[in-house]
């Protein structure tokens, strides 16, 4: 026996030692006053935020440091409540610590795996009643009761058909056609390219048509923004070339990756950059992706003017504009 | 004390006569829960959910779910006359005209904030300390769901104000949805009752975030908690506890003094942080609009390291036969997430395949004894963090001077190159504090008390633990690796293969431990202290 390895032994749970004021009858009266005092202060808080609801106005703000402008009614209000929660919390623990009782139990685990005979009696059982009932013989009726079942659940999901229109060739187009006028967002004014100095971006939209509101849904998907560059800053094919108009250039303002508004233009580097996924796309190279997860260019539109002398699209966009989707061609 | 006794005594046997339930009230009543701080993670999650339950439905008195598009006339200036939907225009409502409103809106915010992080610290704890293992694999998945379904709770409540930002967060979304191969678009437009953003959005998500997702909560919690009640709580090991025994305070009334005391600190946290600390102040950005987006544009943090994903993937598009594949949409938003969660959800199957351990286990472990695990563990959270950090890519490299490119190359090699490096960091650490507890075990604690010895040399007295403390560094166990030969003894190939050999190299590697000390080294070794 003596060459046996002997683990250290449980000496069993150590000895309860008394608090002070399981002891001294003193230090439990104090304890209880301190309990007390905190259920008092709660109630004092809560008065103070029913005080900060009716009688301080939302008007006032003071200036407090590193939480800045503060108003006053909001902040009392909240402290208020805060502190009336705060002060039960802590009564209550500040009891249940030095006042309940506070030796500790130890209780029984019974582990959950039934005894043998159970377990048979139970497999046994299922095993007599699944057979009454003609489960494991009558597969015809199994199966058909399978195939009900499984087909009951088409039912809801066709039911959820009508969420929505079908999407169509509706993710492809958008409402700019040829001759559409370029209008700034907001306001909606006609722009002559004199409007835009070398090195300007702006925001426009398509003129709307006479009698029709402009939806959401339309500036998802119409948004263009407009820069003017010197001419001899593009790195341009011809026919790219040719859908500028005297160093303006026009791209979708909805990012080809997930559709956010590419909104931050860096003048110096001709780099439109989107704030979500920070794609960085090249202005002077027909917005090739030059950085981030974006896999494809924005879509530029082509431009020109029109006998007016606005800008005016020459024709729709040549692709779908915004995220990809599967239907997508290229 | 006379007649709240009676009182008592009348009220028990009043529910005894109609419920023949005083054996059973009698013996949960006394239940006996075992005391460690880290059990109160799971509880902050329990009690954040009650707030949110309650702030949440002080909101939907005056919240307009609709995006319906009205003129604003608040008392908010800088808005007044603005377009904007009426969901966006009654949150300025709440905010600035309803008083205590906008309390209770930063009340339900910073409660969604502690829920999440309430539940990956207490996911964390469970997984550190093994508390995962048999007979608790069903809770272990149950919670994994409620993490999964949090994340998207607390995504479509911060997306019902309908302002700019949460308007970004719901395109991208969007994006997500769109990119699913085959029926993308169709989910898209059912989903939103037609073209982004549509009039529909607003108002579907609210009933599941109000009435669907809450109700999915309930039922979940409650199973949760039904199980840690029926299955009784594991406790850390000492001396006195075993694996057939909970070691603890009776629940009443001990617990029900303790926890409801927590359940109103935690709350009165919750309204401090909602008086005092500004969160999503929805005026600053304005209604949504498709063309518009603020610079910025951060998640909250649970979404956080998704969108540091999706920021760091690169630009890949496939283009066949006329369709079009995102993976640069579909591997950060919908693979690798998937991935993620599904092992994090068969874990517990993993761990017990890999070790051959099939028994109960009930007492918890020190994350260093149990290295492999305790690596993973890290290796996971190293990649969580860093795709977190490129999550916050703009903000930190305003803060710190740095480019986003920088930012970015560093989290995109990151990703790859830190997780293993942390594994086998990590493993080493608890490699070397099992060497620690053995020497302070066989050798004592260091006092730093320098004695100069007759002859001249110095030594530092070792003090000799206790027997309690001994017991404690040395009871756990220590699981041999499986042995799997290459062939059985009757010289045929093992038929397990190339499996067979894949789980005795993680079981090999998960038996990797420092040998604990036992009282017969300790004997060996006499009573030299120092």
């Amino acid at each position: 026996m003596s060459n046996e390895i002997q683990k250290f032994q449980d000496p069993g749970l150590p000895e309860h030692v008394h608090r002070k004021t399981d002891v001294d009858p003193k230090a439990a009266d104090r304890a209880e006053r301190q309990v007390a005092i905190l259920f008092v202060l709660s109630a004092l808080f809560t008065v103070l935020a029913i005080y900060a609801y009716i009688f301080i106005s939302d008007e006032i703000f003071f200036f407090l440091p590193i939480m800045g402008d503060t108003n006053a009614h909001q902040l009392f209000l909240g402290l208020g409540m805060a502190f009336s929660l705060l002060f039960i919390g802590l009564g209550l623990v500040h009891w249940a610590k030095n006042l309940m009782p506070d030796t500790e139990v130890i209780a029984e685990r019974h582990e959950f795996r039934s005894p043998d005979e159970d377990r048979e009696d139970f497999v046994r059982t299922v095993k007599e009643q699944a057979g009454a009932a003609g489960l494991g013989r009558r597969s015809l009726i199994k199966r058909t009761l399978g195939l009900a079942l499984g087909a009951s659940a088409l039912t809801p999901i066709v039911l959820l058909r009508d969420l929505g229109p079908l999407p169509g060739k509706e993710l492809e187009k958008t409402s700019w056609k040829t001759g559409t006028r370029l209008v700034t967002d907001p306001g909606d004014r006609p722009i002559r390219p004199e409007d835009l100095e070398v090195g300007a971006v702006a925001q426009v939209l398509p003129e709307l048509e006479v009698g029709k509101v402009r939806h959401l849904y339309d500036i998802a998907k119409d948004a263009v923004l407009l820069i003017r560059l010197r001419p001899s800053e593009f790195q341009l094919d011809a026919e790219r070339l040719s859908w500028t108009h005297d160093g303006i250039i026009a791209f979708s303002k909805i990012c080809s990756h997930m559709g956010c508004a590419v909104a931050l233009y860096e003048q110096q580097t001709k780099h439109l950059l989107c704030p979500c996924h920070q794609s960085t796309f090249d202005v002077t190279r027909a917005a090739k992706v030059i950085f981030g997860p974006s896999a494809r260019p924005l879509p530029q539109l082509a431009i020109t003017v029109d006998s007016d002398g606005y800008l005016v699209a020459q024709q729709p966009f040549n692709e779908p504009v915004g995220p990809s989707f599967w239907e997508r061609s290229s | 004390m006379k007649k709240a006794e009676r009182i008592g005594g009348n009220v028990a046997s009043y529910v005894d006569d109609r419920t023949g339930a005083a054996k059973w009230l009698r013996k949960n009543l006394t239940k006996v829960f075992p005391d460690h701080w880290s059990f109160m993670l799971g509880e902050i999650v329990l009690y954040s959910f009650i707030i949110l339950l309650l702030s949440g439905t002080f909101l939907t008195f005056w919240f307009d779910p609709s995006q319906r598009e009205v003129v604003y006339e608040g008392s908010y200036e800088p808005l007044q006359d603005i377009k904007m939907s009426a969901a966006y225009a009654s949150a300025l409502h709440i905010s600035f005209d309803v008083r205590g409103g906008l309390l209770m809106r930063q009340i339900h915010h910073w409660a969604a904030l502690l829920f999440m992080a309430g539940m990956i610290a207490h996911l964390m704890r469970v997984f550190f300390t093994g508390a995962f293992r048999k007979p608790r694999e069903a809770n272990w998945l149950i919670g994994v769901g409620l993490v999964t379904l949090g994340i998207v709770e607390g995504f479509l409540g911060y997306s019902l104000p309908d302002d700019l930002l949460s308007g970004t967060g719901i395109r991208i979304a969007e994006a997500i949805i769109q990119a699913i191969p085959v029926v993308g678009s169709y989910l898209a437009f059912f989903a939103f009752g037609g073209a982004f953003p549509g009039e529909a959005f607003i108002p579907r998500i609210y009933t599941v975030h109000v009435l669907l997702l809450p109700g999915m909560f309930l039922a979940l919690i409650t199973i949760h908690l039904m199980l840690v009640w029926y299955q009784k709580h594991t406790q850390y090991p000492g001396p006195g506890r075993t694996e057939k025994n909970v070691v603890g305070y009776p629940l009443m009334p001990i617990y029900m003094a303790k926890a409801g005391g927590f359940f109103f600190i935690v709350f009165g946290v919750t309204a401090f942080l909602g008086a005092v600390a500004s969160i999503n102040p929805i005026w600053l950005y304005g209604p949504y609009n498709p063309g518009q987006v603020s610079a910025g544009s951060q998640p909250d943090f649970y979404m956080g390291w998704l969108d540091g994903l999706v920021r760091m993937a690169p630009p890949l598009e496939t283009y066949a036969f006329g369709y079009t594949i995102s993976w640069n949409i579909l591997i950060p938003g919908l693979i690798v997430p998937g991935i993620l969660f599904t092992l994090m959800a068969l874990y517990p199957f993993i761990e017990s395949w890999m070790t051959g351990d099939k028994s109960e286990h009930h007492l918890l472990e020190r994350p260093r004894n149990n290295p492999n695990r305790t690596a993973i563990g890290a290796m996971s959270i190293a990649f969580i963090l860093i795709v977190l950090i490129n999550g916050g890519n703009d903000i930190i490299a305003t803060h710190f001077s740095l480019t986003i490119n920088q930012i970015m190359w560093f989290t995109r090699i990151g990703v790859i190159v830190i997780p293993p490096l942390v594994f086998v960091i990590t493993k080493r650490i608890c490699l070397s504090l099992q060497r620690a507890d053995r020497e302070k075990v066989l050798h004592g604690r260091e006092t730093g008390r320098l004695v100069m010895l007759p002859h001249g040399e110095f030594v530092e007295v070792h003090e000799e633990l206790t027997a309690g403390e001994k017991f404690t560094l040395t009871q756990h166990l220590q699981p041999k690796a499986l042995a799997v030969p290459d062939v059985d003894e009757n010289g045929v190939k093992n038929p397990q293969g190339i499996k067979g050999k894949i789980r005795a190299r993680f079981s090999q590697a998960h038996a990797e431990q420092i040998p604990a000390p036992t009282e017969t080294e300790a004997k060996a070794l006499g009573g030299g202290h120092h």
